[in-house]
């Protein structure tokens, strides 16, 4: 993105780069020109990538004690608990790391949705990004699988009897993805097997997710193009790279908190309870982070109908881009769906917490008309909204908030309050 | 505007939350027990864990297994820190069968501190079967497996009652207040002076329990104490890293004219 074309001082470095332009690289990400007025919610993406680091290395270091074997699977993570030196530290960081991963993501996707970060010209990082999301939920299922406590069993059997409801193939399926006729120890194998596959995978999807997001640069909280690099832009670093360190730092403390303090409060007492066929759990609930797209699955009275809900409510966002009709993408100048935003935000933290109680009187109702809700912001708001919304005024430029109604300073100052 | 709006997200997740009371009328809420290792800097009361290891040994054991504990975490550090005699003794109280030995032959002798926990039956078949079909569970990891911990275990334990009226009980069922349902199938095997403390604590019912779930706390979660430990040096070392890269972050964003 530089301007002026990087060049190593050395010989030695000269001659490397000019065969593997590794500098070049490296200069690219430290001059990155990057919008200075980038707030504190775009620091998640920094951390998302420590939190998938710090996942691959837990995890790399679990495996080599973890046993995948229906007999040994449990005995085997409380062998890491108690005789591994410091196993219980690295299996805390491992369990509540995926907690806090979805947090991050969480808290990322919905900066994006504020913000209008996944409209053009940045359709591909969005779609990458919700690839990244699938695998990433893939993987935390799996994971959740591989201690074989009580959860695992019938959290792994209800996800994979979903596909039992695909009309005339469902029971073949269901049998060739768990090996077996019920969910056994060759779905334990392959399970682990696929949960040391993905996170490479999501690693390879991150390059090409920060590759994308290179091309047209950041997107900042005006939602404005600016040139770059000028007088809008900071370099990445150290400007960028130490307000993300500060942010990670702060982001870490909480990790802590939850692992030193609290490291099973996240998770369902229910799983330290060896995995047991013939006994079913009063209540089947997965992780937290999964719990909005349970509930519309169980908000639905059929089966199949109730899974495609749940696979809609994810690849809806995939065409998210397009269903948005609006010319601004911050919502800081979008009144109306600054409003539907929250409304939205109330109504999947709702789902989460319906998702998490009996589907049953209030409960099933509020699973209902949240999911309703949730598809008709997609599928209506976003499109109406866009067109019929009267936005405020957008400033020329970061450091100039000239608004297109005529330069007036009081503007100009409360669009940067807002922001 | 923002800042509004976060305040009315706040209110109606608080909202909803306030709605749980709601669910499952059916379960008495457990005792609060205010153990010691309870918060962020708690530990273990090591005389409690050594008579809650003494009435485990004495009572529970004899249906529980406690499979993933050796008899060495009896010495370790954070736990009820036997001394090294005391733990060699302890795992010489009991026969372990080991082998196959050269001629193929399995063989008992005496335990090791190595060994684990001797479980009271060979299978959970066995256990099922001498305990009128209801398995004793295993209670390595116990309080983890229950909602509500130590206090649901304690609760239990001292939750037995005669049945209100209208409630029958089948043969070798009995009426518990805090267990699920009401209906459990392990009797109450606790009743003043049962066992005769080393220590010359009074063995009440309620001491006997408070001790034996201390033990099972510890059992469940023998890193607690340098868990704790570890806690609060690594968030003290972060806090204060964290004001030094706010610090530095502040230096270099005054070099420009933008507030971070």
């Amino acid at each position: 993105m530089s301007e002026h074309e990087y060049v190593p001082k050395s010989k030695v470095a000269k001659w490397f780069n000019d065969r593997l332009p590794l500098l070049t690289l490296g200069a690219h990400l430290t001059d990155y020109p990057t919008p200075k007025n980038l707030n504190y919610w775009w620091t998640f993406g920094g951390i998302l990538t420590f939190c998938l680091i710090t996942q691959i290395v837990t995890g790399i270091v679990l495996a080599m004690h973890y046993v995948a074997h229906a007999d040994l699977a449990f005995a085997s993570v409380e062998h890491i608990m108690r005789d591994v030196n410091y196993g219980w530290l690295i299996r805390y960081i491992h369990s509540n790391g995926a907690s806090m991963f979805f947090l991050a993501v969480y808290i990322h996707i919905f900066r994006s949705l504020f913000y209008g970060s996944y409209k053009s010209p940045r359709e591909v990082i969005w779609i990458i990004g919700l690839m990244i999301y699938l695998l990433m939920m893939a993987a935390a299922f799996m994971g959740y699988v591989l201690p074989w406590g009580q959860m695992s069993f019938w959290g792994a059997t209800v996800i994979t009897n979903l596909f039992s409801a695909i009309p005339l193939v469902g029971d073949s399926i269901t049998t060739w993805l768990w090996g077996a006729y019920s969910v056994d120890n060759p779905t334990l194998n392959r399970f682990f097997s696929l949960h040391y596959l993905i996170p490479f995978l999501i690693l390879g999807l991150v390059v090409l997710h920060i590759w994308a997001l290179h091309v047209p640069g950041n997107n900042n909280p005006v939602g404005i193009d600016i040139k770059k690099p000028s007088k809008d832009t900071v370099p990445f670093h150290p400007y960028i790279t130490i307000k993300d360190a500060f942010a990670l730092l702060v982001f870490m403390i909480i990790f802590a908190g939850f692992v030193f303090f609290t490291p099973n409060v996240l998770g369902h007492s229910d799983n330290y309870i060896p995995a047991n066929p013939l006994v079913t759990p009063a209540h089947i609930v997965p992780e937290w982070y999964l719990l909005p797209f349970y509930a519309i699955l169980r908000s639905v009275p059929d089966k199949l109908g109730g899974v495609i809900l749940m696979f809609s409510a994810i690849f809806i966002l995939f065409v998210l881009p397009w269903l948005d009709t609006s010319k601004v993408r911050s919502a800081v100048f979008r009144p109306i769906y600054r409003q539907f935003f929250w409304i939205l935000v109330i109504d999947v933290l709702m789902l989460g917490y319906v998702g998490a109680m009996p589907a049953e009187g209030i409960y099933l109702v509020l699973a209902r008309v949240g999911t309703i809700y949730y598809f008709l912001h997609f599928i209506v708001v976003m499109p109406v909204v866009g067109y019929l919304e009267k936005t405020d005024p957008i400033p020329m430029s970061i450091s100039e908030p000239v608004l297109t109604g005529g330069a007036e300073p009081s503007l100009a100052r409360k669009v940067n309050d807002k922001v | 505007m923002i800042k509004s709006n976060i305040k009315l997200l706040v209110l109606s997740f608080l909202l909803l939350i306030s709605l749980r009371p709601l669910q499952s009328a059916e379960m008495v809420d457990p005792i609060k027990v205010d153990w010691s290792f309870k918060g962020l800097t708690g530990t273990f009361d090591r005389a409690s864990l050594q008579r809650g290891f003494q009435v485990y040994k004495e009572v529970c054991a004899s249906c529980h297994s406690m499979q993933y504990l050796s008899y060495r975490n009896l010495g370790e550090p954070g736990g009820p820190e036997f001394s090294e005699q005391e733990v060699k003794a302890i795992a010489a109280s009991f026969e372990i069968e080991d082998g196959p030995d050269s001629q193929g032959e399995m063989f008992t002798r005496p335990g090791k501190p190595s060994d684990k926990f001797k479980s009271p039956y060979p299978n959970v078949q066995a256990a099922t079967a001498a305990n009128g079909g209801a398995y004793p569970p295993d209670m390595s990891v116990l309080v983890k497996a229950r909602k509500g911990g130590a206090n649901y275990i304690y609760s239990v334990l001292v939750g037995y009652e005669d049945p209100p009226p209208g409630v029958t009980l089948d043969d070798g069922v009995y009426y518990n207040k805090y267990m699920a349902g009401n209906k459990i199938k392990m009797p109450n095997n606790l009743m003043d002076g049962l066992v005769e403390y080393a220590d010359g604590t009074e063995s009440t019912v309620d001491q006997m329990a408070k001790d034996v779930t201390t033990f099972l706390a510890w059992a469940a979660e023998p890193e607690l104490e340098e868990r704790h430990k570890t806690g609060v040096k690594v968030i003290i070392y972060l806090v204060l890293l964290t004001i030094l890269v706010y610090l530095s972050m502040k230096k270099i964003w005054s070099r420009i004219d933008s507030e971070v």
